[in-house]
């Protein structure tokens, strides 16, 4: 996306955003005696190029450091557009950006790898639970037994809990059955 | 190739010209089916149930049953 260059000749001029012949610089000027292998950074104060689906125009143009060859068709540019042949045509906006819509709208396959690793690490966790269960979990209390859970529905039924449309409307007290 | 001019105005309006109808339809749809598919029939099960509701047998049959702490069962 971003094309980082070595600085080649500082501008005097503030332009930034007019197709004018500029031979920018937008990288600062390190110094790569020290530590060669240390990436430049970006000057986020200054505009950037995006190949971004939102940003249609970016706020500059993608190639920065022009030869003598795009220079001259920079030229031929700035005069009536029909004499332009389809190639120079496709050299100024390969100029001006680095990929077209469909080119940057372009799938991947990266999905496949994501979901691979999704699964992989339920799958992981599924077997750390399963450890768990048998390993950290104290003894179940005992109003899981099935005593228990008999005597609970009884008094549930005694009590008439929700006897209109919920619980206790299921359940037939003339028979003593469910419904 | 000269193209034609696209739209740059009333495009929200538009928008909500097509779209606000429908959702009032399927708001209206959604509010007459709750009232006469949920509400109605909870209110008639609620009339039938108290159409012959004899809340001094029930009160006995759950006293009998021992739930209640104020009251214990006839025989205690």
């Amino acid at each position: 996306m971003y094309q980082i260059r070595r600085p080649q000749a500082e501008v005097t001029s503030n332009q930034q955003m007019a197709l004018t012949h500029h031979e920018n610089s937008l990288v600062p000027h390190v110094s790569l005696s020290i530590h060669p292998e240390v990436s430049e950074a970006v000057d986020m104060s200054k505009p950037m190029y995006w190949d971004r689906r939102e940003i249609p125009l970016p706020d500059k143009r993608y190639k920065d450091i022009l030869t003598p060859a795009d220079k001259s068709l920079k030229e031929k540019e700035k005069g009536p557009w029909g004499q332009l042949s389809n190639e120079e045509k496709l050299a100024l906006y390969r100029l001006s950006f680095c990929q077209t819509y469909p080119e940057m709208n372009q799938s991947s396959s990266e999905w496949k790898t994501v979901l691979a690793g999704v699964l992989y690490c339920i799958g992981l966790t599924g077997l750390v639970i399963i450890w768990q269960t048998a390993y950290v979990y104290p003894p179940t209390p005992r109003t899981f037994d099935a005593e228990w859970q008999a005597k609970q529905v009884k008094r549930m039924l005694d009590m008439r809990v929700s006897p209109i449309e919920g619980f206790a409307a299921q359940w037939d007290y003339e028979k003593g059955q469910w419904k | 190739m000269s193209l034609q001019k696209p739209l740059m105005r009333g495009l929200l309006a538009k928008r909500l010209r097509f779209h606000v109808p429908i959702a009032f339809a399927l708001s209206m749809l959604a509010a007459v089916g709750w009232k006469y598919g949920v509400t109605e029939p909870r209110k008639q099960a609620y009339a039938d149930f108290y159409k012959h509701y004899d809340a001094t047998k029930e009160f006995t049959s759950m006293r009998e049953a021992g739930v209640f702490e104020s009251v214990r069962p006839t025989g205690e």
